[in-house]
């Protein structure tokens, strides 16, 4: 049987990366699954490969109507809501502080954070009534660390990390659990798209992505979709049942800090530059 | 298939609490399982019950030829290790700092801290030749905030949260995985033995303590041994092949902070409001 047997779920930014990754193991494992995304051909395509466990609906998850909209669908579909997966997102607004396009950073917040409080705000008063149900933010390491991401990215990514334990504190006496997930270098089309490609160029960058994201934590590869929808699986399955409030970051260590290696080879190189003599 | 199959670990504290609930999840899953721990009778009393894939060794894990010995258990017996469960503990020396007992700093120092860099060290000598495997070392809630525990208790657990995140960068390049769990409250019996109460008595008391903590995680109910085998589980699954470095925290929400709308009740009951009647008003 599988983990998520039963289980009704609505993946945003599902139609793609670590969304589409997340779609595809919650069909595996038994759920059935609203694909809430703003790019229409390729959630339905997705939708027609899964055939009737998935659902594709187009969401904008900044506007409320929208979100409102997918989670009544798959409560009208399938009698219930067990997992919101608030995983929409894009890289956003980039640059220096001073040179920051308020336009653009409305639009990266309004996705990034708008989009993830009214997806728990609707999915709240359903998994209440239910007395269950599982709320999962996708964060980052972005918002944990700095350096990850661009400023306006890091930030909202922050707030959805604490913002996920405030409303985990409220949820929890009503049975539901509130967590996020933090991803690392993972190779998704979001860097592509970031230097301004179109979706179908963006696609053909992954390969790439897998390359450039190889080196840069302890373990030696560029994290996949897969990882991160293995973590959301967990979160959702009844195995986590005590796990609340928690930002759960699946990385490859990139937040441990400096590689063990490259550490290594400075001291060595410093040794060497007063002369002393011995091993690291 | 079981989620462990062929897999041989090691728990220290297997014998009793969070760690018997890891060694039989573990072997329910497939796993081989050494259970080292001090506590004799419980041990071999929960192998036999499993059966030949686990194995009862003494192991008081500050000692470090007993923590080798329980290394080449696993490895005469079973020909190879992709588990090791730093898991041993107690609540330790407890009391004002003015009034700190050396004598009880040591003890739970060495346990708490010593035995798992002891359980890491060996774990590590069979892990590198192999390229492969999972640390798990048990921190605790204790060690990511005040007020959960005696002090040299938090501050070892503390320590074990950030052991396991330099760990992991040193390991991750001989593909070992290091990670920590931060348990809440869960019902085992640390909290009777750290009262003086023994054995059954402390087994009889798990309801009283229950009774104490059951309404203080959002969640609404206590922690069990296996909320805390199940993340174990999965980070010793291939499905976390990706997780190194990280304190993953299973506390029913407690650290997400006080309960919602306590605060509210306060400021309340401060202007002589009855707090029943402001969460009536408030339709929470």
């Amino acid at each position: 049987m599988g983990r998520l047997e039963g289980k009704v779920a609505v993946i945003t930014g599902g139609a793609s990366g670590i969304g589409e990754g997340t779609v595809r193991l919650f069909a595996e494992e038994g759920a059935r699954v609203v694909i809430a995304d703003v790019q229409d051909s390729r959630g339905q395509k997705l939708a027609e490969e899964l055939g009737p466990v998935s659902s594709y609906y187009r969401t904008d998850v900044s506007q409320e109507e929208e979100v409102r909209a997918a989670i009544a669908h798959a409560v009208k579909k399938w009698g219930g809501l067990d997992v919101m997966f608030n995983n929409a997102g894009f890289g956003g607004v980039s640059g220096p502080i001073e040179s920051t396009d308020m336009a653009e950073y409305d639009r990266t917040v309004g996705v990034l954070l708008r989009g993830v409080i009214i997806g728990m705000k609707h999915a709240a008063p359903i998994m209440k009534s239910q007395g269950s149900g599982c709320i999962i933010s996708t964060a980052s390491v972005a918002g944990v660390g700095i350096g990850f991401g661009p400023h306006v990215y890091s930030a909202a990514k922050a707030a959805v990390i604490h913002l996920t334990k405030s409303v985990a504190n409220e949820l929890g006496e009503s049975g539901v659990r509130v967590n996020a997930i933090c991803p690392g270098g993972i190779a998704t089309p979001i860097f592509g798209k970031g230097m301004g490609l179109d979706p179908e160029q963006a696609d053909l960058t992954v390969d790439l992505m897998k390359v450039r994201l190889a080196e840069g934590q302890p373990i030696k590869r560029a994290g996949l979709p897969r990882d991160i929808a293995e973590a959301a699986a967990w979160l959702a399955s009844d195995a986590a049942s005590f796990v609340t409030g928690h930002a759960l970051v699946v990385d490859g260590g990139i937040t441990t800090g400096r590689l063990w290696s490259e550490r290594q080879a400075a001291g060595e190189q410093r040794l060497a530059q007063f002369k002393l003599p011995g091993n690291v | 298939m079981p989620r462990l199959q062929d897999h041989v670990a090691i728990i220290t504290g297997g014998a009793s609490g969070i760690g018997e609930g890891t060694v039989r999840k573990y072997a329910a899953e497939g796993a081989r399982v050494v259970i080292a721990d001090v506590q004799e009778g419980r041990g071999s009393q929960l192998a036999e019950e499993l059966g030949p894939q686990t194995a009862f060794l003494r192991t008081d894990v500050s000692d470090e030829a007993q923590v080798a010995a329980a290394v080449d258990l696993a490895m005469n017996r079973w020909g190879r290790l992709d588990v090791v469960f730093n898991n041993a503990g107690f609540g330790g020396v407890s009391g004002p700092i003015d009034e700190l007992d050396m004598v009880g700093y040591d003890q739970a120092m060495n346990v708490l801290l010593r035995g798992v860099f002891l359980g890491a060290k060996h774990a590590a000598k069979v892990m590198k030749p192999a390229r492969r495997g999972v640390i798990i070392n048990t921190a605790s809630i204790a060690g990511l905030q005040s007020g959960f525990g005696p002090l040299t208790y938090s501050a070892a657990k503390a320590a074990v949260a950030h052991f396991s995140r330099c760990l992991a960068v040193e390991l991750a390049e001989f593909n070992i995985r290091v990670n920590a769990i931060c348990p809440g409250l869960i019902l085992t019996n640390i909290f009777a033995n750290g009262m003086g109460i023994q054995g059954p008595a402390a087994d009889a008391a798990l309801k009283n303590i229950d009774a104490a903590f059951a309404d203080w995680p959002p969640l609404g109910r206590s922690g069990v041994p296996e909320d805390i085998a199940n993340a174990a589980l999965w980070l010793a699954s291939d499905e976390a092949s990706y997780v190194t470095g990280q304190a993953i925290v299973v506390d029913g929400g407690i650290t997400a902070g006080r309960r919602f709308g306590e605060m509210g009740e306060r400021i309340a009951s401060g202007f002589g409001i009855d707090p029943a009647a402001f969460r009536a008003q408030r339709g929470g």
